[in-house]
């Protein structure tokens, strides 16, 4: 006997259904749990204070403003030279391979795994540029792995810009450059930023990079220079969970929970970005 | 010429230069990034005879460094996740561009983004308290530290890989494809099978092979909860014991080794391993791409 198509075409859009709710359930879950079960070790004085008694009390103010500078760094090196190459490839690369090249070199970069980065970055800054592991040679690898995201979503926000701008601009006789800088860069700074968001996002929450370049096991102090070491927030969270035997499990959701809101928040900082201008958007 | 006028030309030719070098400073990175696994690793191929190196067991304090078990641990993982993550971020890509209302829609591509965004040091973290347990309550294997665990959890990291590939493939099958169907009184879900996905299969494909390369480069979270015992895992039950993978070995391994000594030559070599590997899977992936004309290229970088 045939099944009759409209009863199959029910079945096979009822599993498809349920496995789209299915991808979302265990997401809202995770998010919920932790905040269930980390809000009570939140207090002013667990991300404010020094870690103690080999961090099983106190805060986790080093870990805090470890991975705030990790970030900053992360910024200066990666949104010039991002924003840059996207430039580069929406308004003045030609259609030929060395431009090919340099696309497969994006995908090829945004494909490294993570502990590889470490491992480069371990070689290159830590060892023979001799910055020893700080968070110069953190930000720096950091940087480099975020590198191909903001390439990639700067000249996607550039592309998008109509083409009638760019003519504009020349029929009133704009150098190329005058029109990047005052009318399609202008036009791409909220897609231009949604990406670097995203990519910031992604380096904070990062530890393999981090291991072997700048993240500090155990430092109960403020970092001081970008040649010192530092304790980081995802690194802190591995090695209260895996490495430090008795440690109390509220403190270990509690730090979950602060490395969670402060990689949420950025990536809603970006979602309200990209839904404010597109909204006001004229084209 | 006016003076003004000749200083414009010299800052756009300089900004111009500028801007060209940093275009290219992609391809310089990737050549330093490979240039400098070389150096680090070389060393660790002199000094370990080949034989070894492909020997069945690793096992660094005795000077045993065989890669087979760390390769084929990370195989076994890679394969399990996208086994089980393909079907499930398939069908949520068909349910967000086919099915679903756009008010579900909006909600349901955001929520995937917040998925890819959380840290993977938080999943393993999850793994140990939630997943690991459940696993070990189901299974009754005496550890829930399992290479199951891994790919539970690595499935669900290379979901948001996988779904916005996919629909990007599906979204770029013109709609004409759909109403011709329509015409010929196909159902939607008839379109959807015989229509659509054929056509889209090139961008599905790209959409597994990055998923794969996630995969096999993803480190805490496989680190935190597969075990990391080196053992080549053969027979039925391998999925119910632990595990070790080339990029845990890497990051478990590093922070203890003496600079300079075999053992850590040998684990950049297992690192110019990890590279090549996802080099020559995201070369594959970027080339089907470019092949399908350039359907949205570069947007699943982002």
């Amino acid at each position: 006997m045939r099944i009759p198509r409209y009863t199959t075409q029910k079945i096979a859009f009822g599993i498809i259904t349920a496995a789209a709710v299915g991808v979302v359930i265990p997401l809202v879950l995770v998010i919920a749990y932790i905040v269930v079960q980390g809000i009570g070790a939140i207090s002013w004085e667990f991300i404010s204070a020094m870690p103690r008694n080999g961090m099983r009390e106190g805060g986790i103010l080093p870990a805090l403003v470890g991975t705030i500078w990790l970030t900053i760094g992360t910024a200066l090196t990666s949104i010039p030279l991002g924003v840059g190459g996207g430039i580069y490839l929406s308004e003045y690369a030609p259609d030929n391979s060395l431009t090919r090249t340099i696309r497969l070199a994006i995908i090829n970069l945004a494909g490294v795994p993570s502990v590889v980065y470490g491992l480069f970055g371990l070689g290159l800054f830590v060892i023979f540029l001799r910055f020893g592991m700080s968070i110069l040679a953190g930000s720096l690898t950091l940087g480099i792995m975020t590198l191909p995201v903001i390439i990639s979503t700067t000249e996607q926000a550039l592309r998008a810009v109509p083409q009638s701008f760019r003519v504009v601009n020349a029929s009133l006789g704009g150098t190329t450059w005058q029109g990047i800088r005052k009318v399609t860069l202008r036009q791409a700074l909220p897609g231009i930023m949604t990406g670097i968001i995203l990519g910031l996002e992604r380096a904070a929450g990062e530890t393999a990079p981090i291991l072997f370049t700048v993240a500090a096991f155990f430092l109960p102090r403020l970092p001081h220079s970008a040649f010192d070491q530092t304790m980081a927030l995802p690194y802190h969270l591995f090695v209260i969970s895996t490495q430090v035997p008795g440690m109390p499990i509220q403190i270990q959701y509690g730090t979950a929970l602060v490395l969670l809101a402060f990689v949420l928040t950025m990536n809603l900082l970006a979602t309200l970005i990209r839904r404010y201008y597109r909204r006001r958007r004229q084209w | 010429m006016p003076k003004k006028t000749r200083d414009l030309n010299w800052r756009e030719f300089f900004i111009e230069q500028l801007i060209r070098v940093m275009g290219v400073s992609a391809i310089a990175l990737v050549l330093l990034i490979f240039l400098f696994l070389v150096r680090e690793g070389v060393p660790g191929l002199f000094e370990v005879p080949l034989s070894n190196l492909l020997g069945q067991r690793w096992y660094p304090t005795f000077g045993i460094y065989g890669f087979l078990p760390l390769i084929l641990g990370s195989l076994l993982v890679t394969i399990g996740a996208i086994a089980l993550s393909l079907p499930l971020g398939l069908a949520a890509a068909i349910f967000m561009r086919e099915i679903a209302p756009n008010s579900v829609r909006e909600v349901l591509k955001p929520s995937i983004e917040i998925i890819a965004g959380i840290p993977s040091v938080v999943i393993g973290f999850i793994g140990i308290q939630v997943v690991s347990p459940l696993v070990r309550q189901f299974s009754g294997a005496p550890t829930g530290l399992t290479a199951l665990t891994g790919v539970l959890l690595l499935a669900y990291m290379a979901l948001p890989t996988i779904i916005s590939i996919a629909e990007d493939a599906l979204d770029a099958i013109p709609d004409s494809y759909r109403h011709a169907a329509y015409a010929l009184s196909a159902t939607q879900w008839q379109t959807i099978w015989r229509v659509v996905l054929p056509a889209a299969r090139p961008g599905i494909i790209t959409a597994v092979m990055l998923g794969v390369g996630r995969a096999i480069g993803e480190t805490m979270t496989v680190m935190m909860v597969t075990g990391n015992a080196a053992r080549i895992p053969l027979g039925l039950d391998a999925f119910l014991r632990p595990v070790r993978t080339m990029t845990a070995t890497i990051a478990a391994e590093m922070g203890e080794v003496a600079r300079g000594s075999t053992h850590y030559h040998v684990l950049f070599v297992v690192g110019l391993a990890l590279f090549v590997l996802t080099f020559v899977i995201n070369l594959a992936a970027a080339l089907s791409i470019f092949r399908e004309r350039r359907g949205g290229g570069g947007r699943f970088l982002a």
